[in-house]
């Protein structure tokens, strides 16, 4: 699960140059993305006469189907100088690598989003670690329930079934020991062998560092 | 001096704790300890308890053990990588600090640097792994260490009031498979609690346990700690015991009973007792002459 939330309007003004050209995705359902005041903020933008076009979209970390729905824009991108992304951070980089001599600006943040339930329409979340734990750990993924990441059990800062780092978020550790106990099968736990991370399996970081 | 090796004897060990100043001046911290912990087996050191920065625990350590006092050095997971925890490792062996306390650390967010990176990269588990790895000359990366390898004794903590006990008892068992030899508790305050913990680890686990020990000093501290820290849960009665006479209570009188009192009706349940003081040093000769120590 990805949040994005818009960056302040002080801080996307100080990007823009003088005409901007603003791609929108809208698309991922695996996003929540503000977008009644992202339309908002365009409108401002575009009042104020700073905006060549727009061009909303799906799925703009699919970089032949960026091009393809560019190919209709092409003037209006051209007049610009700074091309203004709404998107997560993958679409970010999508357009950022497409128009490799303009400046693109992300106007969202983008944050992950562990272990919250009820608050976002889906309820898991996977960080990709590369080395999965869930066949331990009753299904319930202890990368993103836990605050820490941890991966050998329970801290001691569990409070009354809540995260020491967010009472609002149950502790994740707390879920895993109690569908254990409920599927019979808390010796899986017990009897695991002492598990460390291995950081070089996870794929963004070796995403990050061939694109380096 | 291990403290396993205190154990073995059959002593029963008390330690207390020192934290390190916000400073690197520290004469005032061996005065206090050479005046109030000269009879205590060891000195726990914390490491940036809290998450609030601090003089390191390492060096603290070394300074206690030139003074001629037993540290146990505290090391959490939260600011090192498994490189650096090596090394540390590494350093006090070379320092002859042979006590370690494997704690996995409270969240970045909780201290004074919220906006610091939680490392994590270890945890408690795989720390205590980790130094029975150096002790075989291993390292993480599978590489040899050169010479003679070092030894630790090896220690862990257990929350024995923690309201998720169970999870407690399985990451306990945890730790020991992992290699933890001994383990000091978070504060108890309800003795007929820790006596069913207490029963429940002898049963399954053969393995020393320090009970916790804090001096509590008013009610409103004894509220604070049951709302806001985790594993601790004071009944009523001691509650209200520190609130019938505020100027006991204040000069610390009704605390220390307390807490002599709490290690009393524990101390056949545990294999000796770890005193935090909360900056109460001064009260520990006291404690110990009242609870027989
Ligand atoms: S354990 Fe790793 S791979 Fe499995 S769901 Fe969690 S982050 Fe994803
Ligand atoms: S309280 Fe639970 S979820 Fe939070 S860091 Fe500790 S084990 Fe993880």
């Amino acid at each position: 699960m990805l949040i994005t939330e818009l960056k302040s309007k002080e801080s996307i003004d100080a990007l823009l140059g003088a005409k901007a050209f603003i791609i929108n995705c809208f698309g991922c359902k695996e996003v929540s993305f503000p977008e009644e005041e992202a339309k908002a903020l365009q409108k401002e933008l575009c009042d104020a006469g700073k905006v060549t076009g727009i061009l909303t979209m799906d799925y703009i970390c699919n970089p032949d189907n960026l091009k393809l729905q560019l190919e209709n824009f092409k003037a209006e991108a051209d007049e610009a100088d700074t091309v203004l992304v709404f998107s997560c951070g993958v679409g970010v980089q999508t357009v950022a690598d497409f128009f490799s001599g303009k400046k693109v600006f992300a106007a969202c943040d983008t944050y992950r989003l562990p272990g919250f339930q009820g608050v976002t329409p889906q309820e898991f979340d996977c960080d990709q670690c590369g080395m999965c734990f869930l066949n331990g750990t009753g299904g319930i993924c202890p990368i993103t329930a836990c605050s820490k990441s941890l991966v050998n059990g329970q801290c001691g800062g569990a409070k009354n079934g809540k995260c020491e780092v967010d009472p609002e978020m149950d502790c994740g550790w707390e879920r895993i020991q109690k569908r254990l106990e409920k599927l019979g099968k808390i010796d899986i736990l017990k009897n695991a062998p002492v598990q460390i991370r291995d950081y070089s399996t996870d794929d963004a970081t070796k995403e990050c560092k061939e694109s380096e | 001096m291990k403290v396993t090796d205190l154990f073995k004897e059959g002593k029963f060990v008390v330690s207390a704790e020192v934290g390190p100043p916000k400073g690197f001046h520290i004469e005032e911290m061996i005065e206090d300890a050479k005046k109030y912990l000269t009879h205590v087996d060891a000195i726990n050191v914390t490491d940036n308890q809290s998450s609030v920065m601090r003089l390191g625990s390492l060096a603290v350590c070394i300074a206690l053990k030139n003074e001629g006092f037993n540290p146990i050095f505290q090391m959490t997971c939260r600011d090192r990588n498994r490189i650096a925890l090596e090394s540390d490792l590494l350093s006090a062996a070379m320092f002859g600090i042979d006590n370690v306390l494997a704690l996995t650390g409270d969240y970045t967010k909780l201290g004074d640097h919220p906006g610091a990176k939680p490392v994590f990269d270890l945890d408690s588990v795989s720390l205590l792994y980790t130094m029975g790895l150096l002790e075989q000359g291993k390292d993480l990366g599978g590489q040899d260490i050169e010479g003679e390898p070092p030894t630790f004794a090896k220690g862990a903590v257990v929350s024995p009031c923690s309201d998720s006990l169970d999870a407690q008892l399985v990451k306990m068992e945890r730790k020991i498979k992992a290699g933890a030899q001994f383990f000091q508790t978070q504060a108890v305050f309800d003795s007929e609690r820790y006596i069913k913990f207490a029963e429940i680890a002898k049963k399954e686990f053969d393995v020393p346990i320090q009970l916790g020990i804090i001096i509590p000093k008013n009610a409103g501290m004894c509220n604070f700690m049951n709302n806001n820290v985790a594993g601790i849960a004071i009944p009523a009665e001691i509650i209200d015991e520190l609130k019938a006479d505020k100027e006991r209570a204040k000069a610390g009188i009704t605390g220390t009973e307390i807490a002599a009192r709490i290690i009393r009706d524990c101390k056949d349940y545990c294999q000796g007792v770890h005193i935090m003081t909360l900056g109460w040093e001064d009260k520990i000769p006291a404690l110990m002459e009242q609870a027989g120590l």
